[in-house]
């Protein structure tokens, strides 16, 4: 009989923190400036330089403890993890091994068969790297140092999870959690969400587990997905043929669909961890822990509760425009303009989710403003624009983020009001479509729309549909 | 000297140093860590149960910054450092992964 084995799966999850200057220095932590400008002797590894814990750091990794069910550790510290590596330059990472601030956690997830807890084992604060760049002219590498020492927080799951749908979900729990809280932009195509699969596999029923591999460069929850499923088939392959599993990192390669070992055993790593002489230990006093969870800013379940009694609109509207923190903050600002909760939220609803699935986009990467969305509300509230215009100028906003009042003036898209014009048009269209008319007035309704499109047509699309009905219906009652 | 240094642990410590040391440096160096090591362990004859690990030697903690950003753009003063530099970049030896 084959044999059936089952997945055993734990997560590192590492996130960049949304602060806006590093962990240990005062430099900038803004994406897109020119190399090592924001760089100074700390966050370079200077000699004889010091580092200063960034309190807000601490202050959003308690909260995202607090927030995962967590144990705070009360007397916490850093330590030094040591390797030699250019991205990294002061030879070691400023890290938390012995006291992480926070332990002991769990996250409940819901999948499509069951609900269960995972367990946070830890989370501690780091710094991450500089970026290396391969110079292929020279053989050299080029280093940028404009992400050294920007904070990250660690999640260490333990190994709780058993397929990629209960990873993705658990990933998808942990985003919505930090975004709320303000801590992170969690986005993982960007990098400032990184998670590393721990992965292994044993006979369903076994006691021990298997040796597990660690999956890097996972950057889409696809790419999570495609890795497990393709990671789980290379153990058990190995382990039907009578090999063993060896215990290293892989690289995955999304394109490929194949991951390839990085480090081989020889050079295992060994890195020396000790307590970090230049910072002093955190004593987290009852007076912190008070003040982050007074300071906690609305998580889901609170804003859901809100919606429900602030706006009429469908609980099903309410859970996908809470589903993402973008989204919902979208959904308020826009509101907050036009004072239409449920023409926004269908704006929201409809097109919004039509699109983001045709572009395979996520709420996070929306770019269109409450400020446009709002004024294509009020162009469609004066009537100055149809339904049909108003889509097409959406389809603009959400590409281009254009202002709908100049683009719909550019492109003469308001609507025409001149009623004598309308009337003229319709009189020709009637005339012109006596099958259609006949039709109508035997009783079949339906033949009105036929009469309606043509006139559409004939005014460029730039009707007002209700007026065209109206008169219409008084021009075919002429012929009857 | 208690502590006899084995030439594999000399070999695994010049390897996680980045260190290339000539075979009478070596014996040198084995020298110097058995002895060190000897000294440490004179800590083992104290009793210290129900002593507390000690991480940090002053007694102060709760040292914080306000995240506030202070640097400017000192890329120029921070590239004189670099053993080497390219397109506004560090220039090191070829990094393989
Ligand atoms: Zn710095």
């Amino acid at each position: 009989m084959a044999k059936v084995y089952e997945t055993v799966i734990g997560l590192e999850v590492h996130v960049e923190l949304a602060t806006k200057t590093k962990i240990f220095c005062a430099c900038s932590t803004e994406f897109g400036g020119s190399p090592n400008s924001h760089t100074c002797p700390v966050c370079t590894g200077m000699p004889g330089s010091l580092p200063v814990l960034n309190k807000k750091v601490l202050e959003y990794a308690i909260a995202v403890g607090l927030a995962t069910n967590c144990d705070i550790t009360r007397y916490s510290k850093f330590d030094r993890k040591n390797y030699f590596y250019p991205d990294n330059p002061q030879n070691y990472q400023i890290s938390q091994l012995y006291l992480p601030i926070c332990r002991d956690g769990f996250v409940e997830i819901e999948t499509e068969n069951t609900s269960k807890k995972i367990r946070i084992h830890e989370i501690h604060m780091e710094e991450d790297a500089g970026k290396l760049i391969h110079d292929e002219w020279e053989n050299c590498s080029l280093v940028d140092y404009n992400r050294s020492g920007v904070p990250l927080i660690e999640i260490v799951s333990e190994p709780d999870m058993s397929s990629a749908e209960e990873v993705i979900t658990y990933l998808e729990k942990l985003r919505l959690i930090i975004q709320y809280l303000g801590a992170s932009d969690c986005k993982l195509q960007e990098g400032s969400m990184r998670a590393d699969v721990n992965l292994s596999v044993r006979e369903v029923g076994a006691k021990e587990f298997g040796t597990r591999t660690e999956m890097k460069n996972l950057n889409s929850f696809k790419a999570i997905a495609r890795a497990i499923e393709a990671e789980r088939a290379r153990q058990i392959e190995l382990l039907e043929e009578g090999k063993e599993v060896i215990q290293e990192t892989r690289r995955w390669d999304d394109n490929k669909e194949y991951s390839y070992a990085m480090r081989s055993k020889e050079d295992a790593m060994d890195y020396r961890y000790f307590p970090e002489p230049d910072l002093v230990p955190m004593m987290i006093s009852e007076e912190l822990l008070n003040d982050i969870k007074a300071n906690q800013p609305e998580l889901r379940t609170e804003k859901q509760k809100r919606y429900k009694e602030e706006f009429d609109i469908p609980e099903y509207d309410i859970d996908i425009l809470t589903s993402s923190k973008h989204l919902a903050d979208l959904f308020e600002e826009t509101v907050a303009i036009c004072k239409a909760p449920k023409k926004v939220s269908n704006w929201l609803m409809v097109e919004t989710l039509r699109l983001m699935k045709e572009e395979e986009m996520e709420a996070e990467d929306l770019k269109f403003s409450a400020e446009n969305l709002a004024k294509l509300i009020s162009l469609t509230d004066e009537k100055a624009i149809n339904s049909t215009v108003a889509k097409e100028v959406f389809q603009e906003l959400f590409h281009h983020n254009i202002d709908p009042v100049v683009y719909v003036d550019e492109k003469g898209l308001r609507t025409v009001n001149d009623e004598g014009e309308l009337r003229r048009v319709i009189e020709q269209i009637v005339n012109d479509n006596p099958k259609s008319v006949e039709d109508y007035l035997g009783g079949k309704e339906k033949a009105i729309g036929f009469l309606v499109g043509q006139t559409m047509k004939q005014m460029k699309g730039k009707a007002n549909p209700d007026l065209i009905n109206q008169f219409l219906k008084e021009e075919l009652l002429k012929k009857a | 000297m208690k502590n006899i240094i084995s030439d594999e642990t000399m070999e695994y410590v010049g390897i996680l140093a980045k260190l290339e040391l000539s075979p009478e440096e070596k014996e040198h160096a084995k020298q110097d860590m058995g002895r060190m090591l000897d000294y440490i362990e004179k800590l083992n004859e104290l009793d210290t149960t129900g002593v507390e690990p000690m991480s940090h030697v002053f007694p102060v903690v709760n040292v914080f910054r306000e995240d506030v950003v202070c640097n400017t753009d000192k890329t120029e003063e921070i590239l004189k450092n670099a053993p080497g530099v390219k397109n506004g970049m560090f220039k090191v030896p070829r990094t393989v992964e």
